[in-house]
């Protein structure tokens, strides 16, 4: 039954997979930067105590959670051209999509985090003369942030996976290289094969790392 | 004119009244002990004087400025106030030092090694020199009171604001927070404390305000007080913790 598959075409392509796979991971690392650093904006605009802004930042996150990615990947594609005018591309399109749909998810992260931390140390932070910003970058955010790092970099293992949809603009991701380079040597089973064990790879020795992490905070905690 | 005055303030948590018209002053280089039942309102009190608890009427004025005047720089107000909490609130991703350092240069602007070499003084002070490189975590219960003081005391305080510092201690780690605070009090520092210590209050406080219901029932000097409480609220509340 196996002698009916010929592996060695993975040799082959590889040259391309690799492109592929860098875009995946560039994808993943710009979004997850980016998402945490807008979601982390916004979970702290939904903690505000000024309405109109917390409403907004509720009003984003909530329409963000409700919509399929897939959609929104597909959505941002044809609308963003528009806006500016000239197509910028479906990896670009997709950068920016990633960014925007994922700050939501983390900034439903982050407003956790922020409300984990106990609120006697904003009073301190403030007692000590800082202001809201000082208090939330140096006291508040930190701690946040070390409480949810297991949370967050799930959301991130979440993140990698979920970058394959953009094979519905045609992004050259690592999926779309496996499936080019499959439908060319005509071995496509193969070549998912092949993508879905790097998949597997990366996903499950970052899961590994997020129940060691764990343990540490549980410990440090 | 006093360091501390509270004037006629009253709050309220919606339809519920935590303070009523509470009014009194902290001159300087006194030490005014505050007490009462617990839900008195004591600490929402001396929340108030550095304005961590809004309220919604009447003035409190330190040092010369209106701390709900919105025109009031009020960080740099509350620099000048140090508090301690009941239960520490040390940062605990910051070790001692840093705990002790962060203030005093993110707020004051101080050059850092100026900043250590003052953590350091004052960690000496309250004992704990020895444990300035280790985490909050990592230290008992007074020890991290202590250190709360000295984080304090970093700022160079006009006067100190304590709110149950020892409420939250295990009874063989009181005093070491107390003998800190006795010191204080007897190097003139101008202190407000919330606390059921009355030998503390005993010791060193010049006047004692008894609170019920959100209400002070009674502000008088300290000899006063523990002599002839007007009261009878203040007399049963004697009674009851001074005979255990």
């Amino acid at each position: 039954m196996l002698g009916a598959f010929d592996f060695s075409v993975i040799q082959s392509s590889l040259p391309f997979v690799w492109q592929g796979f860098q875009y995946s991971l560039k994808l993943t690392l710009v979004a997850m930067s980016g998402g945490i650093v807008i979601g982390t904006l916004m979970a702290l605009a939904r903690l505000s105590s000024i309405g109109a802004l917390s409403t907004a930042a509720a009003v984003y996150v909530n329409t963000m959670r409700s919509i399929p990615l897939v959609m929104v990947i597909l959505w941002f594609f044809l609308v963003i051209p528009l806006i500016t005018g000239k197509p910028i591309g479906a990896e670009n399109s997709a950068l920016i999509t990633f960014t925007a749909f994922e700050a939501a998810y983390y900034s439903e992260i982050m407003r956790a985090g922020i409300q984990s931390v106990a609120k006697g140390q904003v009073a301190a932070g403030y007692a000590l003369g800082m202001s809201y910003a000082q208090t939330m970058r140096l006291i508040v955010l930190p701690q946040a942030f070390r409480n949810m790092l297991p949370v967050l970099l799930t959301q991130t293992i979440i993140l990698f996976q979920d970058t394959s949809l953009v094979y519905a603009i045609g992004a050259k991701d690592l999926l779309k290289a496996a499936e080019v380079t499959g439908k060319n040597y005509g071995r496509p089973v193969e070549m998912y094969v092949f993508a879905a064990l790097i998949y597997f790879v990366i996903c499950f020795s970052l899961s590994s790392l997020v129940k060691r992490l764990q343990t540490r905070i549980a410990i440090i905690r | 004119m006093a360091m501390i005055e509270i004037r006629n303030i009253s709050k309220w948590y919606g339809d519920f009244q935590v303070l009523t018209d509470c009014t009194t002053q902290v001159e300087k280089g006194e030490v005014v002990v505050v007490c009462g039942p617990s839900g008195s309102g004591k600490s929402t009190l001396i929340k108030c004087v550095n304005a961590l608890e809004p309220f919604q009427q009447g003035d409190v004025i330190v040092d010369g400025i209106a701390v709900a005047n919105p025109r009031t720089n009020l960080p740099k107000l509350r620099s000048r106030v140090g508090m301690v909490f009941q239960h520490f609130e040390l940062f605990p991703h910051f070790t001692i030092t840093g705990n002790l350092t962060i203030a005093q240069t993110k707020v004051l602007g101080r050059p850092k090694e100026e900043s250590i070499e003052k953590a350091m003084k004052l960690l000496d002070r309250v004992g704990l020199k020895a444990h300035a490189h280790k985490f909050p975590g990592q230290l008992s219960g007074g020890q991290q009171q202590r250190v709360a003081i000295a984080r304090a005391l970093c700022m160079d305080p006009i006067c100190m604001l304590f709110d149950e510092p020892t409420s939250a201690l295990d009874p063989e780690m009181i005093n070491e927070v107390l003998d800190v605070m006795v010191e204080l009090a007897k190097e003139g520092m101008t202190m407000m404390v919330v606390t059921h210590e009355m030998g503390f209050a005993r010791k060193v406080a010049h006047r004692v305000i008894f609170m019920d219901q959100g209400k002070i029932v009674e502000d008088a000097a300290k000899e006063e007080f523990f002599g002839t409480p007007r009261s009878e609220r203040a007399q049963l509340f004697l009674s009851k913790i001074l005979h255990h």
